[in-house]
């Protein structure tokens, strides 16, 4: 056996290693430029009750969740029953955003499926969306006391993140 | 009762396919006749399983049974019948089927055009294709069934992504799998040649036919893929330089460089490592592309369904082939020796040029697709790789391929003088540099880039035709010719005719993006577009905006256009069916964007595009299959009977 004939052979083990450590990432996980930057202060319509405002400012003290979602969103229904589980056990304020939908779509979506939020608000346009540079549905914010985005969830909330990131990190922010 | 049988069908499959690998190899190894012998009716055993599973899959999705899974998620009671079939394989677990069904008529092939090959080869061949089979069979059986049943059957499908819905789905993928899974055989045949320690001249020969033949199964699957993104994605571009669509362009790229070094060792019984190493890539490439394809580690227009856990299965399947391979290859290949010498100045030198820059602008297509990946697992952060990189790479590496092609057809070989390659090409060349610094002139405004490409491409069709011409009017008896010589012909302008549609888009296509209400015009490129009308259009399954444009020049109204925008009422993601006049000198594009105003004078974004030459790009690639088929059926691979007599005896001794 030629040493020069196993070149191939090792950068092929190279190639290997690489592509499972890709297996592990996933590639449209972006980390969000507003970690640890305050969470734009925004007002909007509530979805149910659509002549009352919403404001960003009502939850500073507390430590929330801003859940985008939509009718339209296939990925949402996925999320929703861990919503819903997560909704029953009242650790933290959980803030729905309609994103680009229409209220009646929105409102007939959760009366089928249920509704895990404390409130939900409506983004028709979409403007809230990209002050939170959304470009995907659903995505989360972990947002604490002072008003600062601690992390974001894209993609739905899966058991795992749960249960690994996000209700530790809450722990850790609500003491 | 159906989708059991296509299931029992894959389960019996995989035995057979078991049966086969084992029993082929170490029958092969063993020189049992008995066991060899099972080799040819085992693989048409195997091809009649595949067709009934796929036969079973398509009846379910046709008769719209929707307590199969995997219909029920891709198939719909409004789809249009066409893409009921079609959307077989307009999924993961449909896809991996195809891919099954593929290898398997491959191998019906081999087991039928075999008769001139020695038993123990056919056998080999056959048994290495077989153990491919397996590992796809336990892949779709262990995790990506697609005769799985649900429990709740739903009332009605999730209907097929509206993106698949397009004519382009029937024909671009099959037709890119079978170049895909083609690119097994001669990976097969290099298995078999590394298995028996014989790689000669006869070897070469045997799998010239069948490498051209996956080769130009890649390259019209290329092509299709490419047209069909250029009407369907309404961008205007024809290539994305997406890691899926470089996914086949790699093997390609490696295809092309393999079948030309398969000439050099049929012919002199030179660079046999070589060949054997470049059939190993290409199929690699090909089970690399599925990777990336299906497990989702890079970002692509195409990750319709990707799944993390599938990728574990196929990148331990790749481990496991490619890894095995190159350790026979690392074994076997210090026995491989090189046959005769070859002067700097020889046909020999100029393809192995070409083969070096092939195999390097494959490296750095590589390179490219996957810098993403390895820069987020070395933790360096996320970046993405496009165009810019590509297109200042590839050219580079592209162009000198296109000189040289020229070169080594007319090169002689083993020996050839500079002083007479010179002669012989001088007025060629003279002739191609006048016209292409003049070419471009024509076309309006020159730039260097334009006139070097436009050269390269009188270049080669000059000189196919000088070559073509002297072989009519100097041999004597012309009909002898091999059929491969004209094929190669063929193939060379194709690229050449490739070449000018690619040069003549990117210097000189003009677009533009506009606000129309009804009744606005715009120019572009000598032609006027009116937007005449915007009314709602029904559709089977879908609704649409429907534009009437005018296109009129000098005043005269030469056609309408009927751009779309359809909503699918399976997803909100709307979806634009691009109106396209197309002749041979150039397309217009009308592509309809959003609705900007409602109300009494609706106002839309409307993209219109001129593009010189483009069907070029696609008719290039036609002509270069079109002369593959020419070189792969030539004679004397059919032939070879008689001739294949005395190595048989050989073969076996051996």
């Amino acid at each position: 056996m030629k040493t020069k004939a196993l070149i191939p052979l090792g950068l092929f083990a190279v190639l290997v290693v690489f592509l499972a450590i890709g297996l592990t990432r996933d590639p449209r996980e972006i980390p969000s430029p507003l970690i640890g930057k305050p969470a734009p202060l925004f007002t909007a319509p509530r979805l149910q009750l659509p002549d009352q405002q919403f404001s960003a400012k009502d939850m500073l003290g507390k430590v929330w969740i801003l859940n985008t979602w939509a009718s339209w969103c296939v990925a949402c229904r996925q999320e929703h029953p861990i919503l819903m589980e997560f909704a029953k056990t009242k650790t933290l304020p959980v803030i729905g955003l309609d994103y680009k939908d229409q209220n009646a779509e929105g409102l007939k979506w959760l009366a089928r499926f249920g509704d895990p939020y404390d409130l939900s608000i409506t983004d028709r346009d979409g403007r809230i969306g990209i002050d939170f540079g959304v470009y995907g549905v659903p995505e989360s914010f972990l947002i604490d006391k002072a008003g600062v985005i601690r992390y974001k969830q894209i993609g739905p909330v899966t058991e795992e993140a749960l249960r690994d990131k996000i209700l530790p990190l809450v722990a850790e922010l609500q003491k | 009762m159906i989708p059991e049988i296509g299931h029992f069908a894959l389960i019996l499959a995989l035995f057979v396919a078991l049966a086969l690998g084992t029993l082929g190899v170490i029958g092969g190894q063993q020189g049992r006749a008995d066991w060899m012998a099972l080799a040819r009716p085992g693989a048409q055993a195997l091809w009649m399983l595949a067709v009934i599973s796929f036969g079973c899959l398509t009846y379910a999705f046709f008769t719209n049974d929707f307590s199969v899974s995997y219909v029920a998620q891709h198939s719909n009671t409004k789809l249009p019948d066409i893409y009921r079939i079609a959307g077989v394989w307009g999924g993961h677990e449909g896809s991996l089927l195809l891919w099954f069904v593929m290898l398997c008529s491959w191998m019906m092939a081999v087991s039928l055009f075999s008769r001139q090959l020695p038993d123990v080869m056919v056998c080999r061949v056959l048994a290495v294709l077989a153990l491919i089979a397996v590992g796809f069979l336990l892949f779709m059986l262990i995790t990506s069934n697609p005769f799985t049943r649900l429990s709740d059957i739903p009332a009605e499908g999730r209907d097929l992504n509206p993106m698949l819905q397009d004519p382009g789905l029937v024909f671009h993928p099959p037709m890119l799998y079978m170049g895909y899974v083609g690119m097994a055989v001669p990976f097969a045949f290099s298995i078999a040649a590394l298995l028996n320690g014989r790689l000669d001249a006869a070897w070469a020969r045997w799998t010239r036919p069948w490498a051209t033949a996956a080769w130009i199964c890649l390259t019209i699957g290329i092509a299709m893929g490419s047209w069909w993104a250029y009407y369907v994605l309404g961008w205007g571009g024809w290539w994305f330089w997406d890691p899926v669509e470089n996914a086949s362009f790699l093997p390609w790229l490696v295809g092309s460089a393999l079948i030309h070094s398969l000439a050099v060792t049929e012919k002199r019984g030179l660079f046999r490592s070589w060949t054997i190493m470049l059939s190993i890539i290409g199929f690699s490439l090909s089970l690399l592309g599925t990777f990336l394809v299906r497990s989702g580690v890079l970002t692509s227009v195409h990750a319709f369904a990707t799944d993390p856990k599938r990728g574990v299965f196929i990148l331990l399947f790749l481990a496991v082939v490619v890894g095995g391979s190159l350790t026979l290859f690392a074994a076997r290949s210090g026995k491989v020796r090189s046959g005769g010498a070859f002067a700097l100045v020889s046909r020999e030198t100029f393809l192995l040029v070409n083969n070096v820059l092939l195999t390097t602008a494959a490296a750095a297509v590589l390179l490219g697709t996957l810098y993403p990946l390895i820069v987020d697992a070395l933790n360096l952060g996320k970046l993405s790789v496009g165009p810019p990189y590509f297109n200042s790479v590839f050219g580079p590496i592209m162009l000198p391929v296109l000189f040289f092609m020229v070169v080594g057809s007319f090169a002689r070989w083993k020996n050839d003088s500079v002083a007479e390659l010179s002669k012989k090409l001088r007025p060629v060349a003279i002739l191609s540099v006048l016209l292409g610094c003049a070419a471009p002139l024509l076309a309006g405004s020159w730039s260097w880039l334009v006139a070097l490409s436009l050269t390269l491409v009188f270049w080669i069709v000059l000189s196919s035709f000088q070559q073509i011409y002297r072989q009519l009017k100097d041999t004597v008896n012309w009909k002898a010719t091999p059929m491969s010589y004209w094929g190669m012909h063929v193939a060379h302008i194709g690229i050449a005719i490739c070449v000018v549609g690619i040069t003549m888009v990117k210097a000189y296509e003009t677009e533009k993006d506009v606000r129309m209400a009804i009744g606005d015009t715009v120019e572009v490129a000598g032609y006027t577009f009116r937007l005449t009308s915007i009314s709602e259009v029904p559709g089977p399954n879908y609704n649409a905006d429907r534009g009437i444009v005018e296109l009129i020049k000098n005043g005269k109204v030469l056609r309408t256009l009927a751009p779309e925008k359809r909503t699918y009422f399976s997803s909100s993601m709307p979806m634009t069916e691009t109106a396209i006049d197309s002749n041979l000198l150039r397309d217009v594009y009308v592509a309809l964007g959003e609705r900007l105003e409602d109300g009494a004078n609706p106002a839309w974004a409307i993209r219109v595009y001129h593009k010189p030459f483009v069907v070029w790009i696609w008719g290039g690639c036609l002509l270069m299959a079109i002369g593959g088929a020419m070189a792969a059926l030539d004679k004397r691979y059919r032939r070879k009977a008689a001739a294949a007599a005395p190595t048989r005896a050989k073969g076996v001794a051996a």
